[in-house]
């Protein structure tokens, strides 16, 4: 009787969260992103083979986000995040340090850098064989190079100079490498990805991964890629670095997340942006 | 002892019964007792109120459970109803209070790889943190619900008898 009454529990359940009783939930908004009238962005792809197992399509932030939120972004006069890239490029041709260099002393303009990002983090000349996210390659050079103080990871002057360089990539794929040297980095980002973390036992999987297109609470759950960053949060009016993002993530699980610029947070970064390689980089994208 | 005092002292057993009964110190979230995944016993010892359960499951600071889970009853009084979850319409018809205590307590006895958090267990976390403060927390943690939390929670789902046209 009472193993009967459950299993027909569970089939009713089943059958009520599709019915009208439920809210529909939102799926991803069907638009197309050109920005300024000529930029065509690449905001869903066929998952690559690597991740064909776990989504049909790939797909951007930013078809989980509101007309209004969607809107800011196709025109660089109304993206506040564009802004902000502006200020980084103030500070591009700023002479600072012993040195008395700006960066545009050694790397002209900040268009010499486009492509960068969509290999952001890499492991390059500077690095000395470590991973590196490209705050580490701007404090590098600031301090050796320019012989000036290191910015903080998450200071606005650093998010401003990530902006402008993301920038400079807006449109081009995410094209990360995961293999050779980089398998360990990936390997670890992957295990932290599924990971349960806190007191309310949630990995990025739970949301991202296996609810994507829900709603939770206000929320529209999207796939958690970070072709976006740095973003432009509409909640904080402010641009938001890829490990600010992640450490609330964690925060919200009741969990105590790895510091930002850590090396875990720096592999998940790159696992990260691996699921999203082939979208377009959006950076500064508008996010609530 | 003469029959009369043998009834005198029985009664009295039993008022010192139901008085631990109701001043019952609540059951240890590391001591519960699951069988499958069932709770048969109150969690406080006290029955649960309907009333405050409600607050409970909307409340933000208390179960969130309106972030994941819908009722349609509610869908005028509260906004944003979640889907991560389904549709808890229904739900005391379907389920027994046992069950319903047990699925609150610790959904993952009866849903081993679901999203939804143990309301009801204090230990064996990954770097568990204090509330959202992200300080380090020391297990046994208070969980996230009281006992009693739990008791009116499932009181206030066991009157979601109906399943709206
Ligand atoms: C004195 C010259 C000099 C200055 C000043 C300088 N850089 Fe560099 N930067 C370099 C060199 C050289 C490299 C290494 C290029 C390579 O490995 O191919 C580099 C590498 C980088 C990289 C990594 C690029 C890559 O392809 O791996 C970034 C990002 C960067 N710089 C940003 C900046 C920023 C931002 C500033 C100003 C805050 C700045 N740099 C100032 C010379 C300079
Ligand atoms: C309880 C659910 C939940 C969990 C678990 C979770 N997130 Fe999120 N995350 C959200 C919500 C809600 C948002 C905002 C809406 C959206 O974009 O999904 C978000 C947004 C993001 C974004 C921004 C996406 C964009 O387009 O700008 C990234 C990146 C992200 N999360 C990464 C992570 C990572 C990494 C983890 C694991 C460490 C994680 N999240 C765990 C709920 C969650
Ligand atoms: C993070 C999302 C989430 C939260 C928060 C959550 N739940 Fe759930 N709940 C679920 C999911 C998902 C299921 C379905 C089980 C499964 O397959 O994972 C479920 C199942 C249930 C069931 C069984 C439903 C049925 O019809 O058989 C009950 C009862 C329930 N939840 C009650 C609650 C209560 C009460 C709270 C708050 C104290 C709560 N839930 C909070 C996600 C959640």
């Amino acid at each position: 009787m009472r193993g009967f009454a459950k299993g027909a529990g569970i089939v009713l359940a089943g059958v009520m969260a599709l019915g009208l009783g439920a809210p529909l939930a939102a799926q991803p908004i069907e638009d197309t992103l050109i920005v300024n009238e000529e930029l065509e962005m690449t905001t869903r792809i066929p998952a690559p083979e690597y991740m064909a197992e776990i989504f049909d399509e790939v797909i951007s932030g930013w078809h989980f986000r509101t007309g209004e939120t969607r809107d800011m972004q196709r025109d660089d006069f109304d993206n506040p995040g564009m802004l902000f890239a502006e200020q980084g490029r103030d500070a591009w041709n700023t002479v600072e340090g012993d040195a008395g260099h700006s960066c545009a002393s050694c790397h002209e303009g900040p268009e010499s850098l486009a492509g960068y990002w969509t290999q952001n983090p890499r492991i390059g000349g500077d690095s000395n064989g470590e991973l590196w996210a490209a705050e580490q390659y701007i404090n590098n050079c600031r301090e050796t190079r320019m012989e000036a103080e290191p910015w903080g990871w998450d200071s606005n002057q650093m998010k401003n100079m990530t902006a402008l360089i993301a920038s400079q990539s807006r449109g081009m794929p995410m094209n990360i490498t995961t293999d050779g040297e980089y398998a360990e980095h990936w390997e670890l980002g992957k295990e932290i990805y599924y990971t349960r973390y806190g007191q309310m036992q949630l990995a990025c999987a739970n949301c991202h991964e296996e609810n994507n297109g829900q709603m939770i609470r206000a929320d529209h759950l999207s796939q958690g890629h970070i072709n976006g960053f740095p973003t432009y949060r509409l909640r904080t009016a402010g641009l938001v670095s890829r490990h600010n993002r992640f450490r609330g993530c964690i925060r919200d699980t009741r969990g105590v997340p790895y510091g930002i610029g850590s090396p875990e947070f720096v592999a998940l970064e790159l696992y990260l942006a691996s699921r999203g390689n082939g979208l377009s980089v959006e950076g500064p994208a508008v996010r609530n | 002892m003469k029959a009369s005092q043998k009834i005198l002292s029985l009664v009295a057993g039993m008022f010192a019964l139901g008085g631990t009964a109701l001043h019952a110190e609540p059951v240890h979230p590391d001591e519960v007792v699951y069988e499958d995944w069932l709770v048969t016993e109150s969690l406080s010892g006290e029955p649960g109120d309907a009333e405050r359960g409600y607050e409970v499951y909307t409340s933000r600071s208390q179960g969130n459970c309106i972030a994941c889970h819908s009722i349609t009853a509610l869908l005028e009084d509260v906004q944003w109803h979640g889907t991560v979850g389904p549709s808890l319409d229904g739900v005391g018809a379907r389920w027994e209070e046992a069950d319903l205590r047990g699925i609150v307590a610790n959904a993952k006895n009866l849903y081993p790889d679901t999203i939804m958090p143990a309301f009801y267990k204090s230990s064996g976390f990954i770097r568990p943190g204090q509330r959202f403060t992200m300080q380090p927390a020391e297990e046994p943690l208070e969980p996230i619900l009281s006992a009693q939390q739990i008791e009116d929670v499932v009181a206030y789902l066991l009157t979601l008898t109906e399943y709206p046209e």
